[in-house]
């Protein structure tokens, strides 16, 4: 049966990786700027909440 | 059968010079609507980063930084570095969404033809849906990171760059750059809401400065590059009024640059030392604009156009570098 997939040069392939790389890093990056800015605005109060 | 994408016709290697514009908007309407599943896209970081005009963005965290510092407002580093990030990145998605919707324009111009959109590399839609989710995730993140006030500056900036400016004057009026370089001046605003909440008469001077140097700036570049602007349909102001009303307004806009400029020593925001240095910094102005405005029709060299252009990218750091020192400066003697 004929391969009806979408073959992709080495250049879309290398392409779509750093694409990849660079989204992780960025998605990476925001996380630690959330984390640091949490710790940053509410320092220990950000465990001081009503139960 | 396996299938590989490929440009569209006449893009592989961008857009020749040899295309109307109607035709290079047509090749961009059939590469807008094409089967998205039969196209994989060669587009590197690197060609994303392009579309967030690294350029334009390093002068906006420059003056929206001192904006910031100017203020005198106590501020976290940590704090301060991640609302820069924010406004840059907000810059940046108004880039790109620029880059979108005047694709068919940069085609044109020699200056922009091989910019991602044009050239083929990345897709219209992709930069629309770029565009838009930094948009979204920069005034996110300065609201939660500095306040709402500053977040909404931002998302103004963006709004009137990307509609105002782009969509609605710039192919419509040749007042495009004069209305559209609110969009250019908001930073400092933005940088200064960043920390103090609130928006001062000194951020508004720093807005002005920008305001107001921004006409001469294009058009001192409009006039050597008018060619460009004409092909493109772009109603630029050496095309629609003519070459020797376009040095009469730059001169006349070189006056209240070099005197806005001051202001902020006038009203006791900046040291003398800055007021006299942003003097003498507008007399330079004010002189190759005059050399501008005395420029012979038959000089199609316009080598005193060049000159202006060149300098006033240097005034505009020069002034704001000043402020930042007297800032800082400011910052120290309180801390003292």
């Amino acid at each position: 049966m004929e391969d009806e997939r979408v073959q992709l040069t080495d250049k879309q392939r290398k392409a779509r990786r750093s694409r990849s790389v660079a989204i992780g890093l960025a998605l990476a990056a925001l996380v630690v700027l959330f984390y640091v800015v949490t710790v940053v605005k509410l320092g220990p109060g950000v465990l001081n909440r009503p139960m | 059968m396996p299938h590989e994408w490929k440009p569209p016709a006449g893009k592989a290697g961008g857009f020749g010079q040899t295309e109307t514009p109607d035709q290079v908007r047509m090749a961009l309407i059939e590469h807008r609507f094409e089967d998205a599943g039969s196209r994989v896209s060669e587009a590197t970081p690197g060609d994303y980063l392009a579309l967030l005009k690294p350029r334009v963005m390093s002068l906006v965290v420059f003056t929206a930084f001192v904006g910031m510092m100017t203020a005198q407002a106590p501020v976290n580093p940590l704090i301060a570095a991640f609302s820069i990030l924010a406004i840059a990145v907000g810059a940046g998605a108004s880039g790109a969404l620029n880059m979108w919707y005047d694709a068919d324009i940069d085609a044109v111009m020699s200056r922009t033809a091989n910019r991602p959109v044009p050239s083929g590399r990345v897709a219209p839609r992709e930069a629309l849906a770029f565009g838009l989710v930094l948009s979204a995730l920069s005034v996110m993140t300065l609201g939660l990171v500095a306040n709402w006030l500053a977040a909404g500056l931002l998302a103004f900036t963006i709004f009137f760059y990307a509609v105002i400016y782009t969509i609605w004057l710039k192919r419509w009026t040749p007042q495009n750059i004069v209305i559209g370089g609110a969009a250019g001046a908001f930073p400092p605003v933005v940088g200064w809401a960043a920390v103090t909440g609130d928006v001062s008469l000194f951020a508004l001077v720093q807005f002005l400065i920008i305001f107001l140097w921004t006409p001469p700036h294009f058009w001192a570049l409009a006039l050597f590059k008018s060619g460009d602007y004409e092909r493109a349909g772009v109603p630029m102001m050496p095309n629609v009024a003519g070459e020797a009303s376009t040095r009469r307004q730059i001169f006349a806009y070189s006056l209240p640059v070099a005197v806005v400029a001051v202001i902020p020593a006038l009203i006791g925001a900046a040291s003398l030392a800055y007021g006299l240095f942003a003097g003498a910094l507008g007399v330079v102005f004010v002189f190759h604009a005059w050399k501008v405005l005395r420029m012979e029709d038959a000089d199609r060299g316009m080598r005193p156009a060049k000159v202006l252009f060149t300098y006033s990218v240097f005034y505009l750091f020069a002034v704001f570098a000043a402020l930042l020192a007297d800032g800082i400066v400011g910052r120290i003697g309180a801390a003292g």
